[in-house]
C-alpha cells in the first residue's frame, strides 16, 4: 500500500505557509503549477553552499573550487538519477523555456549552418520547406512559440494534434498529423491548463516510426508523479526546478546521449568550448556544450536537496496524494452551479491543475475574490492562449495542489467561488 | 482594505449596465488593446463631430474592472472637447498611480472616482487603464491633437 503524506508535518517545513495575507487571512496556496513553495531543506542547502563552498566551478586550482565543482556535479548526478538518467545526459539551463529553446535552436542553427556549407551537421536537425514540426493544441507557449520561430527561419510547416471536447489529445489524428515529412514532435506530458496527462509514449513511438525526434515538456509531470525518462520514449525531456520545490533560475534538459552529441550549441561563449582560434572554435561534449558561462551552482545544490526531499516522501506517495486532492477538486468544483471545468472531468490520467470558468464572472474577478479570502490561484490564459481559444474561453481560473495541500484548502476555495457568485449576483 | 471596497457599487453598475457600448459608424481612429496576462480586450474608436467634439465608441470583453472602466470612459469623454477629454484621461491615469492614497475630484472624473480602490491592487491597475490607453492610441491614430489650442482632426 502506498504511504500517505503527513501534510501537517510537511507544512512545518515550509515557513511561507504559516504567513497570513489580506486582512490576516491564513494563506491557502493553490498555485503550485505556477511555482511551488520551498522547504527549509532547500533554503538551507543553498545557504550552506554559499557559506562553506562557494567558488567558480570547473576552473581554479584551489580547494573551494574543487568543493564547489563537486557540489555542482553531485547535484547533477542526483537530479539525473531522480528521473532515471545518467549525469552526462543532463543539461542545466536557466529555466524550462530555455531548455525548449535550446532544442528548437539546434534545428534552426543546424539549418542555417547547412545553408552556408556546414558539412559536419546531423541531417536530423536540418529543416527545409516540406518538412514538418508537430506539437499539440494544449502546449504552453514555451513549447509552441519557439517552434513557430523555427518554422519561420527554415520554411518548415508547423502542425498540431488537436484536443477533444473533454480535454484529451485527439489520438485519431496521430497517424495523419505525424507523417514522413515530420522531423520533430514536441508534446507536453501533463498540461498546465487542462491537467491532462498525455500518453506520451504512444506519441513518441509514432514519432520514431517516421524517424522524427521526440521532445517532451515534463514541467508539470516531474514534480508530481514518478517519471522515468527512458520509459517516456523521448529523445529530449525539459522541465524546471522551481515547480518541484527547487529554486528559480534553474531548468533541466535531459537528452539521449547520442542525440545531445549530435546537437549544435545554443548559447556560446566560455565553458562550452573545446578549443578556440581566432577563426573558429570546437565545442565540448554534452552537457558542457550547452552550459556556456558561469552556471547556476547554488541553484543546482538547492534542487538536489529538493530531490532528496521528494525521494524521502516517495514519488508514488506524492502522486497518490495529489490524485486524491484532484478527485476532491473535480467533484466539489464540478458540483457548483454555473461552474464549468475546462479539461478532463474524470480523475483518470489527470494531474492536479483544475481549470474552470464561472458563468457571468471573469476569472480575474474570481481570482480577486479568492485572494480576499487568502486563496492564491492563477487566473488568465496560463500561457496557453490557443488552448483557451479552443474551448472558447478568454481565460480560466486555475487551482493547483501539491504535497502541502489538503482537502480543506479546496473547501476554502469552493466557499470563495460561491461567495463571488453571490456578490456579483450570478 | 477588502474586496468590497475594490468592487464599489458604481463599478458593478457600469459592469452590468455598460454605457455607450457601441462602435462608431465612421471612426477616424481605432485602437485594439489587450492585457496579455489575462486576456482582457478592448477596442476604442474615436472621431470628431461637426462641433469639434470627440465621439467615442467601444467594445470589449474582460473582467469587471476593465469593462466598467471602458463604460466610465465613454460616459466621461464622449461628446466633449478633446482637450477636456485629455484632462479627464490624465486625471484617471494619475488616480491609478496613486497607490490608493488620492482623493479624486468627482467634478473631473465623475464615476471614475470609484476606481480609487483599484489603485491598491497592482495586478488590476492595467485592467482599469486598458480602455484609456486605447483611447489615447485611437486619438493619436486619428490625428486628434489633444494638447494644442483649437484641436483639430
Amino acid at each position: 500500500m502506498t504511504p500517505t503524506l503527513d501534510v501537517a508535518r510537511i507544512r512545518k517545513d515550509f515557513p511561507i505557509l504559516s504567513r497570513t495575507v489580506r486582512n490576516e487571512r491564513p494563506l491557502v496556496y493553490l498555485d503550485s503549477a505556477a511555482t511551488s513553495q520551498k522547504p527549509l531543506a532547500v533554503l538551507d542547502a543553498e545557504r550552506e553552499f554559499y557559506e562553506t563552498a562557494n567558488a567558480a566551478v570547473h576552473r581554479g586550482a584551489h580547494q573551494l573550487a574543487e568543493e564547489a565543482t563537486d557540489a555542482y556535479e553531485s547535484a547533477r548526478a542526483r537530479i539525473a538519477a531522480f528521473v532515471g538518467g545518467r549525469p552526462d545526459d543532463l543539461v542545466f539551463t536557466k529555466n524550462a523555456t530555455e531548455s525548449l529553446n535550446l532544442v528548437a535552436y539546434a534545428f534552426s542553427n543546424a539549418s542555417a549552418k547547412a545553408a552556408h556549407g556546414g558539412d559536419d551537421l546531423d541531417p536530423r536537425f536540418i529543416l527545409s520547406p516540406g518538412d514538418s514540426i508537430v506539437v499539440t493544441q494544449m502546449e504552453h507557449h514555451a513549447n509552441l512559440v519557439p517552434w513557430q520561430e523555427v518554422c519561420a527561419k527554415t520554411g518548415a510547416t508547423l502542425r498540431w494534434i488537436g484536443v477533444t471536447d473533454d480535454g484529451r489529445l485527439d489520438l485519431d489524428e496521430l497517424d495523419s498529423v505525424i507523417d514522413e515529412t515530420t522531423k520533430v514532435v514536441s508534446v507536453v506530458h501533463q498540461s498546465n491548463i487542462l491537467g491532462t496527462v498525455n500518453p506520451v509514449r504512444l506519441v513518441m513511438d509514432r514519432a520514431h516510426q517516421v524517424d522524427a525526434l521526440g521532445v517532451v515538456d515534463a514541467c508539470q509531470s516531474v514534480p508530481h508523479q514518478p517519471v522515468d525518462v527512458n520509459a517516456l520514449g523521448a529523445d529530449l525531456v525539459a522541465w524546471s526546478a522551481h515547480k518541484m520545490l527547487g529554486p528559480t533560475g534553474l531548468g533541466l534538459l535531459w537528452g539521449r546521449q547520442e542525440v545531445l552529441s549530435a546537437m549544435p550549441p545554443f548559447i556560446t561563449g566560455g565553458s562550452m568550448i573545446e578549443t578556440v582560434f581566432m577563426e573558429h572554435s570546437t565545442y565540448a561534449a554534452p552537457p558542457k556544450r550547452f552550459e556556456a558561462g558561469t552556471p547556476m551552482v547554488a541553484q543546482a545544490v538547492g534542487l538536489s536537496a529538493a530531490v532528496q526531499y521528494l525521494e524521502d516522501l516517495g514519488m508514488d506517495a506524492v502522486a497518490a496524494h495529489e490524485h486524491r486532492l484532484t478527485g476532491a477538486a473535480l467533484e466539489r468544483i464540478g458540483a457548483l452551479r454555473g461552474v464549468r471545468i475546462i479539461g478532463p472531468r474524470e480523475n483518470v490520467d489527470r494531474g492536479s491543475a483544475v481549470s474552470f470558468v464561472v458563468d457571468g464572472l471573469h476569472p480575474h474577478d474570481v481570482g480577486q475574490f479568492l485572494d480576499d479570502r487568502g486563496v492564491a490561484v492563477r487566473v488568465g490564459h496560463h500561457c496557453a492562449w490557443p488552448t483557451c481559444r479552443r474551448y472558447s474561453v478568454p481565460a480560466t481560473t486555475r487551482l493547483s495542489t501539491y504535497i502541502y495541500n489538503d482537502e480543506s484548502d479546496i473547501d476554502v476555495a469552493v466557499e470563495g467561488i460561491v461567495a463571488a457568485q453571490k456578490f456579483f449576483g450570478v | 482594505m477588502d474586496v468590497e471596497s475594490l468592487y464599489q457599487d458604481i463599478i458593478l453598475d457600469h459592469y452590468k449596465h455598460p454605457r455607450g457600448r457601441v462602435l462608431l459608424a465612421e471612426p477616424s481612429g481605432e485602437s485594439h488593446q489587450v492585457n496579455p496576462t489575462c486576456g482582457d480586450e478592448v477596442t476604442v474608436q474615436v472621431a470628431l463631430d461637426a462641433d469639434g467634439h470627440i465621439r467615442v465608441g467601444y467594445e470589449g470583453q474582460g473582467c469587471s474592472i476593465s469593462q466598467a472602466s471602458a463604460s466610465v470612459m465613454s460616459e466621461m469623454v464622449d461628446g466633449v472637447d478633446p482637450r477636456e477629454a485629455e484632462s479627464v484621461r490624465r486625471a484617471f491615469v494619475e488616480l491609478m498611480h496613486s497607490k490608493g492614497a488620492a482623493e479624486p475630484d468627482e467634478d473631473v472624473l465623475g464615476d471614475g472616482i470609484a476606481f480609487v480602490g483599484v489603485a491598491k491592487y497592482p495586478a488590476r491597475i492595467k485592467c482599469a487603464l486598458l480602455p484609456w490607453m486605447a483611447l489615447h492610441d485611437a486619438e493619436v491614430r486619428a490625428g486628434i491633437d489633444t494638447n494644442a489650442e483649437g484641436a483639430q482632426a
